[in-house]
């Protein structure tokens, strides 16, 4: 296989994962098997063992170690990558704040399952969304091309706004399910992604103290230089998320001009200019509501698809624009925040609140745990919603679909 | 807002002696070296020098004996517990009087 060819091929989401870090030159991976990512690290891992991937695949015993690896090697300049799911996620949680506060450009693929306990290894999206708040880019995949396209300029975007980018796909919806996959020759991956230049200074002539105790206020630092305190690094921290709000769409242009592929930037849609109804889901089951609200059209429902790509950060004006003017909006969460709604229902009732033009926004709850959501329930859930509209309803509890109690 | 005059996003700073402030003024009880009871001071030659190698703030200085920098030590007593002669006692600062760390510029 040449490095200059464009091959068309069918593979499952971890491939098109592996793959992707295959291309963007990876030089250091270290993760830690956990269904449902683990063909992503067997694949890399083959790939280093056989010298096809020159790069340095480190086994550790956990994935707190698997993120710490990968912290100290993007600290040192390495482009880094790691791939996990669940409760391996959570194992991550300290490093994961530390990678994001520390500001290094870590790529990691979330194979998206259910936490435990009960122990469950299938899809829903409560593990990535417990660490939305975390400092990382999320970005959320519908199918395995976009998984191999998001991976690579997920890249560009964490190494120009020095910030860690997870890669959001629903595990076993896509992480084992094989489709067409075009995969860009290096060429293209080369011109698109140029090396990382890293903030930290590593040099056994010019040594620093990286990540050091920083206390509230600004300090004089022992050359009598003014340094930020802690909420001064967290406000650039935010502002870099808010310019991602940029950055993303950049990419994905780029991206565009490069391959013919775009993926929306911020938010995607289906069928939704003349939408009334409009169905909102960030992954897989977003392309589930294109063949409801097709169904809902037949129907005689003006309904559509908005589809959210960038889950962190919130693309609030992009929503508010699309959604103005709308009836009605039912979100489709695969997470909950217990005690109160599922996240992104609850983030898009914040980003349209005193809105003039807003749509009355409804949640739906499906899919936990491996849960069978189909195109019939979706569409129920859409017209259980409606008629609540129509009796004059504008707000309730989440609806769970497919729930037996 | 934007960068400082570090110029720096990150927390990132050079090893230097007061770096993190003058933790001195965290101290609750002071090492107290008895020189006479020194093992390097009793060979009158740099040896030993376990204080120095497990201080974990470098404010041990090698030597005959060994210097403790009060600016920097934050008290935390083991330099006393590693001492194979016993040399090092941790004495309360109460028993020192007021404690004047901390006097020079504002880090």
């Amino acid at each position: 296989m040449s490095d200059t060819a464009i091959k068309r091929t069918v593979m499952a989401g971890n491939e098109a994962a592996a793959t992707a870090a295959k291309l963007a030159r990876v030089q250091v991976i270290a993760a830690y098997p956990i269904t449902p990512q683990t063909s992503v690290v067997e694949q890399l891992s083959a790939w280093v063992e056989s010298g096809e991937l020159p790069a340095e695949f480190v086994t550790v015993e956990s994935e707190h170690s698997a993120l710490t690896v990968c912290i100290t090697a993007s600290t040192v300049g390495a482009r880094v990558f790691t791939a996990t799911s669940a409760n391996g996620l959570a194992y991550m949680t300290e490093q994961v704040w530390w990678a994001a506060g520390a500001r290094l450009p870590i790529v990691m693929c979330i194979a998206n399952r259910a936490m435990a306990a009960p122990w469950n290894v299938l899809n829903d999206q409560q593990d990535s969304m417990s660490v939305r708040d975390a400092g990382w880019i999320q970005l959320y995949c519908r199918d395995n091309q976009e998984i191999l396209d998001t991976t690579i300029q997920a890249y560009r975007i964490a190494e120009q706004l020095h910030v860690p980018v997870m890669v959001c796909y629903d595990g076993f919806l896509l992480s084992h399910t094989v489709m067409p996959v075009e995969v860009p020759s290096a060429e293209q991956v080369d011109a698109y992604l140029p090396p990382y230049e890293p903030l930290t200074v590593v040099d056994p002539d010019d040594p620093r103290n990286i990540g050091p105790v920083t206390l509230a206020d600004p300090r004089a630092n022992a050359d009598g230089v003014s340094c930020h305190g802690y909420m001064e690094v967290r406000a650039l921290h935010q502002q870099a998320l808010l310019g991602a709000l940029e950055t993303i769409p950049a990419a994905d242009a780029e991206w565009s001009e490069l391959t013919g592929r775009e993926w929306g930037g911020l938010t995607w849609e289906h069928l939704l200019d003349d939408a009334e109804v409009v169905l909102v889901a960030a992954g897989s089951v977003g392309m589930q509501l294109t063949v409801a609200a097709e169904a809902l059209r037949e129907q005689g429902v003006k309904a559509g698809v908005l589809g959210i790509r960038s889950y962190r950060p919130f693309p609030v004006d992009a929503l508010r624009g699309k959604l103005a003017g709308r009836k009605l909006a039912l979100v489709f969460d695969k997470a909950l925040s217990y005690g109160n709604e599922g996240p992104i229902c609850g983030d898009l009732k914040a980003a349209l609140y005193g809105q003039p033009e807003a749509p009355v926004v409804f949640g739906a709850v499906c899919g936990l745990g491996g849960r069978d959501v189909t195109v019939e329930q979706l569409n129920d859930a859409a017209n259980r919603a409606i008629a609540d509209l129509a009796d004059g309803v504008t707000d309730r509890a989440a609806d769970w679909l497919n729930l037996h109690l | 807002m934007g960068t400082r005059e570090c110029g720096s996003p990150i927390s990132m700073s050079k090893p230097s002696a007061g770096e993190a402030g003058r933790t001195g003024d965290w101290r609750a009880n002071r090492p107290v070296m008895t020189a006479q009871a020194c093992l390097a001071v009793k060979k009158g030659e740099v040896v030993c020098q376990l204080c120095w190698a497990y201080c974990p703030d470098a404010c041990i200085s090698r030597g005959v004996g060994p210097v403790i920098d009060m600016e920097y030590c934050k008290g935390c007593g083991i330099c006393s517990e590693v001492c194979p002669a016993n040399a090092i006692e941790m004495v309360p600062e109460a028993a020192h009087g007021v404690c004047n760390v901390g006097e020079g510029s504002e880090r």
